[in-house]
């Protein structure tokens, strides 16, 4: 942190980006509240990052540099772990901060990688990242599943249901596995099996990933969620697990 | 759970542990942004912290620390394997096929293997 970084110059400042985080927090995330120890920036992997550590952008933030914030690259190095707020003795919730300041550039001048994720999801009911369509992953599933029952005849009753009304458990699944490397939802099926356990895949919304929400884009977020909260429902299953 | 399947005495945790952990670096969308030079850079932590406990495995909990973890092993030539714990419950309790060995290490990949003449 150097003193030239830091501008006190303009008087008519009104923190707006900081006030609108606050009106959004519970308690306003505390964000008033920083002692400036340096705790959080200490222990964070992305200090030192585009030349930013936790301390220095709330402070930036405090002090109204909104311009600055824009124009960095850090909220994207920030991975929102919340180490910071474990160990903040005040509490205050700096991944919060930062993912509102993701929402200060417009959806286009974000990271490409994550908006193309996130228009993925958007293409279909899949909620895929990788745009798998719900029926090319009911054939890989099914056509998996068949030929593990036979390879492995103690698991000829093995089932990866799909749409199963009433199941108790739903469960999503990383696109990863059925778009590249199939035989890695086994294991987990297996396991499933011998448990005794009563789940099911959703035809629709079965995606556990969700770059929407990475992307700060909240209504594709929300879409993104109703569909496979909405699946659920449909199901009636009591329990939503998140694999991610 | 892990030290059920790997045994009390191969379980090393890391350290600093829970809350006051470092987070891999591939959460947040990371992965996904473009900055990958700084995505390693955020990484270091987490593999220095892996070497530092010795073990021959690193085990991830999800899909995206387990991508960054094993890009992290072989960036910063740790080489260590990085593994699905439904792989490690798999092979101990004696169902894991060969086909479901992509990240067993080389010292695993032929332990009591299930249905060894179905490999392809
Ligand atoms: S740990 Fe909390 S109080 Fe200390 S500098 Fe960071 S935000 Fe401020
Ligand atoms: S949430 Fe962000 S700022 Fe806080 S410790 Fe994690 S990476 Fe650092």
């Amino acid at each position: 942190m150097t003193l030239a970084a830091i501008k006190l110059g303009k008087k008519n400042r009104k923190n707006i980006f900081l006030n609108k985080v606050k009106k959004l927090l519970p308690e306003g995330g505390n964000l008033n509240a920083c002692l400036t120890c340096g705790a959080c920036a200490s222990g964070c992997p992305a200090t030192g990052l585009g030349d930013m550590d936790p301390r220095k952008f709330l402070r930036m933030a405090a002090l109204g540099m909104d311009e600055e914030i824009i124009k960095s690259d850090w909220p994207w190095m920030c991975t929102m772990c919340q180490r910071c707020v474990y160990v903040c003795p005040m509490q205050i919730d700096i991944p919060q901060l930062i993912f509102n300041a993701r929402t200060l550039r417009p959806r286009d001048e974000r990271p490409k990688g994550i908006r193309d994720s996130c228009d993925m999801a958007l293409r279909n009911e899949s909620t895929s990242a990788m745009g798998t369509s719900p029926q090319d992953f009911e054939f890989v599933v099914q056509d998996v599943l068949e030929e593990y029952q036979e390879a492995q005849p103690e698991f000829a009753d093995m089932q990866a249901p799909i749409d199963k009304k009433g199941a108790q458990f739903f469960l999503n699944q990383n696109s990863r596995e059925p778009v590249t490397e199939p035989d890695e939802m086994v294991p987990l099926w297996k396991i499933l099996h011998l448990a005794g356990v009563d789940w099911t895949y959703g035809s629709r919304g079965w995606a556990g990933e969700n770059y929407c929400m990475f992307l700060a884009d909240n209504d594709s977020w929300e879409t993104v969620t109703s569909q496979t909260v909405g699946q659920a429902n449909k199901l009636k299953s009591k329990t939503f697990l998140n694999t991610e | 759970m892990v030290k059920s399947v790997v045994g009390e005495e191969n379980f090393i945790d890391m350290q600093p542990n829970r809350s006051n952990n470092y987070c891999c670096g591939g959460g947040g969308g990371f992965l996904q942004s473009g900055f990958k030079e700084q995505r390693l850079e955020y990484g270091k932590m987490k593999d220095s912290q892996i070497k530092d406990t010795g073990a021959d495995y690193c085990i991830a909990g999800c899909h995206n620390c387990h991508a960054q973890i094993h890009e992290l092993s072989e960036h910063y030539g740790g080489n260590y394997p990085v593994v699905h714990l439904w792989t490690l419950i798999c092979l101990s309790l004696g169902i894991l096929g060969p086909n479901e060995r992509e990240y067993l290490g080389d010292d695993l990949k032929e332990v009591n293997v299930f249905h060894p003449e179905t490999a392809f």
